[in-house]
């Protein structure tokens, strides 16, 4: 059975159609076209996926888009108004925090949730706050430069 | 064939009809969409979410107790300042539940009602007496956790009871409690084995002990000849030591990828034995670390 449904992604509100099991990743990327949240593992292991809803941190992999219905969704697209950077964004080109680029988003995306319940995290708060995000090519070490440098401001 | 159903509950009495129907409630996902995803089990065919009842995701005061509503999830208890002053063992437990995005979506609710021999919040909420209240088509009733708890993902509660809140009792003063586990990360891991402590100190000795066992059998469960072993003297060396033995005693653990038998028995008195030393030093008014478990990393 098809459902409709409303997300409302980086403040756009996009009417889709899914099945009841749909995932809120699968969804994002394929039919509101949003390609920046990536799939790593698609069972909430690794963190490519994250989105912000409604200012929580989720693994869109494994949330079902139907309980994502009518919700604010923040990926990483929406960081950032128009062409701008964040400063945490700024902050990881800086301090070498990107190499392929596929763990970012939903880096990105954990480090802004991160900040928000804990502004000024510790460089060891932020290994630990990060670490449902994985990461095959920094080493961590200039994610963890990028965060702190913004923790500091 | 129609496919997969899915509808979002509005009420309790939403859930319960749905359920009664052959729908499974869904609360954060991060168990029943993430198992499904793991190939452990297929989604269910028909599911209702849970996680937009109004009214369900409060932590009430009651007599010095705490309600926790079924939807309240592992950060909200983390952050609440009496759930760490005086239920501690169950901020060491929150705090510990996969990464910040499983702690922000995962409900005590869900958490309980999978059963899991090795669910972090179970231990410390059993030795803290919680009782549960489940709502089903026939009215609501309230049960104990070792009542709620059959076996590894087996609940006493039939398939159309809504788990609506969790009642802990208010600690007598001088209470202290502490959850400890083996993990051999600190985040994203699962018990290997773990302990819970409830102690309760008075003129220097020991009048109260609850002991509670996490991945070490069936079911989490307390184990009475540990607590005995701890109440009726202070606690020094000897009585300590004697407890974590009898906890670890009580254990009949199954070996897997993670650990050997062998291991998670020699592990069982070390956890008990933090438990309660942790436990022990909060009851003194001493102030440790939330989550208790970190001081076992590394060391
Ligand atoms: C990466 C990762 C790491 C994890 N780490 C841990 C960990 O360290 N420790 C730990 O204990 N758990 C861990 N978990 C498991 C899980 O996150 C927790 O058990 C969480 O509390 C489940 O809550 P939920 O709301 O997401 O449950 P859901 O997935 O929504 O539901 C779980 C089960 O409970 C049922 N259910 C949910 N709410 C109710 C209710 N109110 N009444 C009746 N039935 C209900 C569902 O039908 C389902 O069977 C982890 C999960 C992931 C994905
Ligand atoms: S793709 Fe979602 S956590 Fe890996
Ligand atoms: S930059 Fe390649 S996975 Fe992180």
């Amino acid at each position: 059975m098809k459902y409709e449904i409303i997300l409302t992604v980086n403040g756009v509100a996009y009417p889709v159609e899914v099945d009841a099991h749909a995932s809120l990743l699968h969804t994002v990327r394929d039919q509101v076209g949003l390609t920046g949240s990536k799939e790593g593992c698609d069972d909430s292991e690794c963190g490519a996926c994250m989105m912000l809803i409604d200012g929580r941190p989720v693994n869109s992999c494994s949330y079902l888009a139907c309980q994502a219905d009518g919700a604010e969704i923040i990926t990483v697209e929406g960081l950032a108004p128009g062409d701008d950077l964040t400063p945490l964004q700024s902050a990881f080109l800086a301090e070498g925090g990107v190499q392929c680029g596929f763990c970012t988003p939903g880096m990105l995306i954990s480090a802004t949730a991160l900040l928000a319940a804990n502004p000024e995290p510790t460089p060891d708060e932020i290994r630990v706050g990060l670490s449902g995000n994985l990461c095959r090519c920094t080493g961590y070490d200039g994610i963890v430069r990028a965060v702190s440098k913004v923790a500091r401001g | 064939m129609m496919g997969a159903t899915y509808t979002t509950a509005s009420s309790v009495e939403d859930a319960v009809a749905a359920m009664a129907a052959g729908a499974r409630p869904v609360a954060g996902g991060t168990d029943l969409v993430v198992g499904a995803r793991q190939g452990k089990k297929p989604l269910p065919q028909a599911l209702v979410g849970i996680h937009k009842i109004p009214g369900l995701d409060g932590i009430g005061e009651s007599d010095g107790g705490l309600v926790l509503g079924a939807l309240v999830t592992h950060s909200a208890l983390v952050s609440h300042p009496i759930v760490r002053g005086r239920f501690t063992g169950l901020a060491d437990a929150s705090a510990i539940v996969g990464s910040h995005a499983t702690r922000a979506n995962g409900t005590i609710g869900g958490n309980l009602m999978n059963a899991s021999p090795a669910m972090d919040t179970g231990a410390p909420l059993l030795c803290m007496g919680a009782t549960v209240e489940l709502a089903g088509p026939g009215g609501r009733r309230t049960i104990g956790l070792d009542e709620l708890w059959a076996g590894p993902g087996q609940l006493s509660a039939s398939a159309d009871e809504l788990l609506v809140s969790v009642n802990i009792p208010a600690p007598s003063p001088g209470t202290g409690s502490a959850y400890v586990r083996l993990q051999y990360r600190r985040q994203m891991e699962i018990a290997v084995v773990g302990a819970a402590a409830v102690v309760t100190l008075g003129g220097g000795a020991v009048m109260d002990a609850r002991i509670a066992i996490t991945a070490l059998a069936p079911t989490i469960h307390r184990v009475p000849d540990a607590e005995a072993a701890l109440v009726g003297g202070p606690p020094d060396e000897a009585r300590v030591d004697a407890a974590a033995a009898a906890a670890a005693a009580a254990a009949r653990p199954i070996g897997d990828v993670r650990a050997s038998v062998e291991y998670r028995r020699a592990m069982a008195v070390v956890m008990a034995r933090r438990a309660i030393m942790t436990a022990v030093a909060r009851a003194s008014g001493q102030d440790m670390a939330i989550p208790a478990s970190d001081s076992t990393y590394g060391s």
